[in-house]
């Protein structure tokens, strides 16, 4: 059977922090132009377009990803994590409050990046050294801090989760 | 953008068919972190996205029972770094998968993907080169392989005829008592692009080296398989004197440009320096340890 070939307006369903949605993408438009421009999840930031701020990190089936690099068709039948999904009804998340606490942030911009690049990295390391945290968040970058504050919210953030278990 | 069709074909035979359809407007789209930068960016001609994630071949990652290992060539650098196995048996490219781009790039990116985009300093060539890979290559007059030393041919171009893509890569399966390590130099820690990258491969007996492979990054039009650098460290007690010998020959081998990121002596220099540190890790690893120098 030959291949199904799909333009203009493609209907995509998938799963956006938790629930199911439906959306209409043109092929060449970005998971990022998708999130902003059609689903009001403004979250995610546009900063370079390019791979490589990492202001529009999100989730995408459990892995970090940016999300001006992914097709929004791509999307289809995955799970996606955003920044709007990070806090929970009871409150913020242990890494939102962190940067609060630590003041780690200055314009903001690139805070909801950070934010879900440090909640992939302690998904898969708990207990990141200094080092890792770096290295792990060199794809996230912020003109404002010099990223000492981030990287000890980030630290604090990773203790507190470890001793509430 | 402007108007771009999307196809996700599930077997090479149909993707193969799509890119026959539609010639060289049709891009095949791995992990997109070069591709749909490039289409953005530079507008190109591009009319049909084909993704390959949903054709098996393209996403596998498995070791047969020789030892060989099948590598899809749109397999994410984070599954291999993720995969204890692979990270034994050929460390060089998972070097290399944990320093192309930034994590976020990484569960995307493709080592399959650097390699077509045929960068000179493309962090994962060098690293494929030095472990022997072989690109199996799919096209309307069927399959066939092509060394990957031979692979690219000038800075963004490849050995692919019309309507080929690039299915997997066959990596040997390493030999007893080798290692193998690739590093880069860039004025940053991390996110850059290698002023020069090099790559090594070390099998021994006892202290003596019974086989070797040299090959840099960002030294020449295409990475560099520095044949004669390996060759002459075979029958060489492996240390500082024989790596000493074969990083002069890479050094000499080696045809930079100045440009943004580093002169010409520059990057000589670093071709010597990183060369005699490739071969270090790689002694390292052959030895069962794990190199000491960084990334």
């Amino acid at each position: 059977m030959a291949t199904e070939i799909l333009s203009g307006k493609v209907h995509v369903q998938t799963t956006i922090n938790g629930e199911s949605v439906d959306f209409l993408a043109e092929p060449r438009e970005s998971l990022l132009e998708v999130l902003r421009d059609h689903l009001g999840l403004t979250g995610a930031k546009e900063g370079c377009n390019n791979g490589n701020c990492g202001a529009c990190n999100v989730i995408m089936d459990g892995r970090l990803v940016n999300a001006c690099c992914v097709l929004g068709v791509e999307a289809a039948d995955s799970t996606i994590e955003t920044i709007e999904g990070v806090a929970s009804p009871e409150g913020l998340h242990p890494l939102q409050q962190s940067f609060l606490e630590n003041a780690a942030l200055q314009c903001g911009v690139c805070t909801p990046g950070f934010i879900v690049s440090a909640k992939a990295l302690l998904e898969t390391n708990p207990n990141p050294s200094e080092y890792e945290v770096r290295w792990w968040l060199a794809g996230n970058l912020c003109r404002c801090t010099g990223y000492d504050k981030i990287v000890k919210a980030v630290l604090q953030a990773a203790e507190e989760m470890r001793t509430e278990g | 953008m402007r108007a771009i069709q999307y196809a996700a074909p599930t077997t090479v035979d149909d993707a193969v068919a799509l890119l026959a359809e539609h010639g060289e407007n049709a891009r095949i789209l791995a992990g997109g972190t070069d591709l749909i930068v490039q289409v953005r960016e530079d507008g190109r001609d591009t009319e049909l996205f084909v993704d390959a994630k949903g054709i098996p071949e393209l996403t596998d990652l498995t070791v047969s029972a020789d030892g060989t290992t099948t590598l899809g060539a749109a397999t994410p650098c984070y599954e291999l770094y993720g995969n204890d196995n692979f990270c034994a048996a050929y460390p060089a490219i998972v070097d290399a998968a944990r320093i192309i781009g930034s994590t976020g790039i990484q569960g995307r990116a493709s080592v399959g993907g650097n390699l077509c985009n045929a960068g000179p300093a493309g962090d994962s060539i060098p690293a494929l080169i030095v472990h022997s890979a072989i690109c199996n290559v799919a096209g309307p007059n069927g399959r066939r392989e092509i060394a990957v030393e031979d692979f690219c041919t000038a800075p963004g171009r490849n050995s692919l005829e019309a309507g080929e893509m690039l299915v997997s890569l066959t990596l040997p399966s390493p030999p007893p008592n080798s290692g193998t390590h690739y590093l880069r130099f860039i004025p940053r820690n991390e996110m850059d692009i290698a002023v020069v990258g090099a790559g090594a491969f070390l099998q021994l007996d006892g202290d003596s080296i019974t086989a070797a492979r040299i090959a840099l990054g960002a030294v020449a039009p295409t990475p560099l398989f520095v044949q004669a650098a390996g060759e002459a460290l075979i029958g060489q007690t492996a240390g500082e004197a024989a790596f000493a010998a074969a990083a002069e020959i890479a050094r000499d081998t080696a045809s930079p440009i100045d440009d943004m990121r580093g002169t010409v002596a520059h990057r000589k220099q670093l071709s010597y320096v990183l060369t005699q540190r490739a071969l270090r890790g790689a002694l390292a690893h052959a030895q069962g340890g794990t190199p000491s120098n960084g990334h």
